[in-house]
C-alpha cells in the first residue's frame, strides 16, 4: 500500500485550542510540513506572537520563543545575527505585525535581515475579543467598530505587504489565502519558497501573508468565512506574488 | 579612557557576543566604540531602530545562549522596560548599561541618579527584581562588566550597570585585563535547534491555574539567593564614626573627599558605599545603626536611595538627605557643610 497522507512529525499530536474553522491550524500544518520537507527541524527557531497563536509552540515541534507584542522581528534579528546557520522565522498576526509592531517589521526588512515571516491576516484582533485591526475591511463590524469601519477616523485597511515589497531589503513577498484547496496548496508553496530563500542565504527578508478565517469574530459559519475571504478580503488584499 | 569606552572594551574582553543599541547622550561613545570593536572581533553589532528593538534583540540573542548587552540613558531605558520585564519572566541573562541623565521627560543631558527607583524596583510590569551595580570610578565601571555577565549567566537574570553622565564621560587611567569566569551552569535551556534533544521553549506566559504563582515563588527564591550571596559594599572609616554618609556612584566619589576633609578637622565621619544597589547592603547599614549614629544619604536626586537606607535603619537613627536633582552635582564643600551642621546638631564633636 502506498502512503498518500500522514501527519508530519513536526506537528505534535494534541488537541487544538483554536476555534472551529480557525485558519491557524491549517497554517501551522503547512509550516510543519515545510520544515519537515526541508529537513530543518533541528536548526529552526520559531517566534510565537502575542495573540491566539501565542501557543504555537504547543503544536510546532521546534525550538520556540514567546515574545512581546509586535517585537518578533527585533527578537528574530538578535537570534539570526548571532546564529547565522539557524533558520529563524516569526509567526505574527495582523495586530502584532501591522499595528503595534510596524516599526520592528519595517526596520527588519529595511536592514535586509535574513528572516522568514509568516503574517496571518484575519482582519481582526482575535484573542482580545474581535476588535478592529489595521487590516479590518471598510464596513466590517468589529467589537470597536459597531457601525462598521469608516475610513474617516478609522483609516483604510493597511496593506503592509505592499509597503514591505517596496523596500530593497525584502527578497520575496507573497500574499496567499486559506480559502480553498488550491489556495492552501499555493500558500504551502510560498512558505516553502520563503524558507528556501533563507536557507540559500538570500540577502533579505522573505514574507508570506496569509489571509486566514476567523469565523468567531467575523460572526460567520466556517464555510461562509472562507467565502468571505474570497468575496471581501481579496478586494483590499489581492492574492499576488508582490515581489521576488 | 572615558568611562563609556572603558566599559565597552571591558564587555568585549568579558566575551560579549552581541551588542544592540540606539544612540542617546551621554552614552554615545559606547555605541560608537562597539560598532568598531565588535566588527574587529567578528561579533555582532546592530544599531537598532529604537530602544524597544534593541532590548528585544538582546532578548533574541540571549535566548540562544549568547552573551548579549545593550546600553542607553534614562529616556531610552524607560522604553526598554517592557523588554526587561519579559527578560525577567523568561529568565534570560542580559546586561543593560544605564548612563543616567536628568529627568523626568527629555530632562537634560547632565549627570543624574534619578533612575534609582526605576532600576532597583524592577521598572517594568510584574513581580520581579534584577541586579543593579553602581560603580563609582572608571576602573570600577569597567570591572563591573565581567561581573555583570557572570551574574547574569549564573542566575539567569538581567544585570543593570547604573552609571551616570560623569562616569560615562570622565577620563581616567584604567587597567583592562581578562578575568577568569565564575563556574557557570550550562545553558541547556537555550534555543539552539533541537538536535539530539527535545524541544526547548522560552516563555513568560503561564496560564494554568497556579503556574504563574509558582514561577513568581521560584523567582523570589532566586532573588533571596542573590540577596544572601551577592551584596557588595565598601565601608570607609566607619569604625568610630558618629556620622555615616551613605552614597553610591559618582556621588560617593565626591562624598569620600568630603569625609576625608571632615576627618582632617577631627569630625568622626565615615561612609558606607553600596556597590550593589539591588541587592542593597541592608545588613551592613543595619549593623552600623545598632549604635546611635546620624546617617546622611548623599545622592543626585530628591531622595530615592535614602528610602533603602531608612528601611535598613528601621527608625533607630536619624536619616537625613543631601540631594541634588536635575543634573545638579553636589560639591565637596556643600557635603562638608552638611556634615558640619550635623556635627553641631548631634553634638558629635
Amino acid at each position: 500500500m502506498k502512503t498518500v497522507f500522514k501527519r508530519t512529525p513536526v506537528l505534535k499530536d494534541c488537541p487544538t485550542h483554536y476555534c472551529p474553522g480557525c485558519g491557524h491550524g491549517i497554517a501551522h500544518r503547512l509550516l510543519a510540513e515545510v520544515i519537515e520537507e526541508l529537513d530543518i527541524q533541528d536548526r529552526t527557531i520559531g517566534i510565537a506572537p502575542v495573540g491566539c497563536a501565542v501557543l504555537a509552540y504547543n503544536y510546532l515541534d521546534v525550538d520556540m520563543i514567546e515574545v512581546a507584542h509586535g517585537r518578533a522581528p527585533a527578537v528574530a534579528t538578535g537570534m539570526k545575527r548571532t546564529n547565522p546557520d539557524h533558520i529563524v522565522f516569526s509567526y505574527q498576526g495582523d495586530g502584532d505585525l501591522a499595528a503595534i509592531g510596524t516599526a520592528e517589521i519595517l526596520h527588519a526588512a529595511h536592514r535586509a535581515e535574513q528572516l522568514t515571516v509568516i503574517f496571518i491576516n484575519n482582519a481582526v484582533f482575535g484573542m482580545t475579543g474581535g476588535q478592529m485591526a489595521p487590516t479590518t475591511m471598510l464596513g466590517q463590524v468589529t467589537a470597536t467598530t459597531l457601525g462598521g469601519r469608516h475610513a474617516t477616523g478609522e483609516g483604510y485597511p493597511l496593506q503592509v505587504s505592499e509597503i514591505l515589497a517596496l523596500l530593497p531589503g525584502t527578497t520575496y513577498v507573497e500574499r496567499c489565502a486559506l480559502s480553498s484547496a488550491p489556495r492552501i496548496k499555493q500558500a504551502k508553496k510560498a512558505i516553502k519558497h520563503a524558507f528556501q530563500l533563507q536557507m540559500d542565504g538570500a540577502p533579505g527578508l522573505s514574507l508570506v501573508e496569509i489571509l486566514s478565517p476567523c469565523p468567531t469574530y467575523w460572526r460567520l459559519a466556517p464555510a461562509k468565512a472562507m467565502a468571505w475571504i474570497e468575496e471581501q478580503m481579496t478586494t483590499a488584499f489581492p492574492i499576488a506574488r508582490l515581489k521576488g | 579612557m572615558c568611562g563609556n569606552e572603558a566599559l565597552a572594551e571591558a564587555a568585549v574582553i568579558a566575551g560579549c557576543d552581541a551588542y544592540f543599541g540606539y544612540p542617546i547622550t551621554p552614552q554615545n561613545e559606547i555605541t560608537a566604540y562597539m560598532s568598531r570593536r565588535m566588527a574587529e572581533e567578528g561579533r555582532v553589532f546592530v544599531q537598532s531602530e529604537s530602544e524597544l528593538a534593541a532590548i528585544n534583540m538582546v532578548f533574541g540573542a540571549a535566548a540562544t545562549g549568547k552573551r548579549a548587552m545593550t546600553s542607553s540613558s534614562s529616556p531610552g531605558i524607560s522604553l526598554m522596560q517592557e523588554g526587561m520585564s519579559y527578560l525577567a519572566g523568561a529568565e534570560l541573562p542580559a546586561v543593560v548599561v544605564n548612563v543616567m541623565r536628568g529627568g523626568p521627560g527629555l530632562g537634560n543631558i547632565a549627570p543624574s541618579q534619578g533612575d534609582y527607583f526605576q532600576a532597583t524596583r524592577g521598572g517594568g510590569h510584574g513581580d520581579y527584581r534584577h541586579i543593579v551595580l553602581g560603580p563609582s570610578s572608571v576602573q570600577e565601571l569597567a570591572d563591573c562588566m565581567p561581573l555583570a555577565f557572570d551574574l547574569a549567566d549564573q542566575y539567569r537574570i538581567t544585570v543593570m550597570v547604573l552609571a551616570d553622565g560623569i562616569l560615562g564621560q570622565m577620563m581616567e587611567p584604567v587597567v583592562l585585563e581578562p578575568k577568569p569566569r565564575r563556574p557557570l551552569p550550562p545553558k541547556d535551556w537555550a534555543l539552539t535547534g533541537m538536535k539530539d534533544r527535545k524541544q526547548n521553549i522560552v516563555r513568560s506566559l503561564w496560564l494554568a491555574e497556579g503556574a504563574l504563582e509558582e514561577l513568581n515563588y521560584r523567582l523570589e527564591a532566586k532573588h533571596r539567593q542573590i540577596r544572601d550571596n551577592e551584596v557588595l559594599c565598601e565601608e570607609y572609616r566607619i569604625e568610630d564614626a558618629e556620622i555615616i554618609v551613605v552614597a553610591y556612584g559618582i556621588a560617593a566619589r565626591i562624598a569620600r573627599a568630603a569625609v576625608d576633609r571632615a576627618r582632617e578637622q577631627g569630625v568622626p565621619v565615615g561612609m558606607i558605599r553600596p556597590i550593589t544597589l539591588w541587592p542593597f547592603p541592608s545588613a551592613q547599614i543595619s549593623a552600623a545603626a545598632e549604635t546611635f549614629r546620624v546617617f546622611l544619604a548623599v545622592e543626585m536626586s530628591c531622595g530615592q536611595m535614602i528610602e533603602d537606607v531608612k528601611l535598613a535603619v528601621e527608625g533607630r537613627c536619624p536619616v537625613l538627605l543631601h540631594g541634588r536633582p536635575g543634573g545638579g552635582v553636589p560639591m565637596v564643600d556643600e557635603i562638608q557643610d552638611k556634615i558640619r551642621q550635623l556635627t553641631i546638631r548631634s553634638g558629635a564633636v
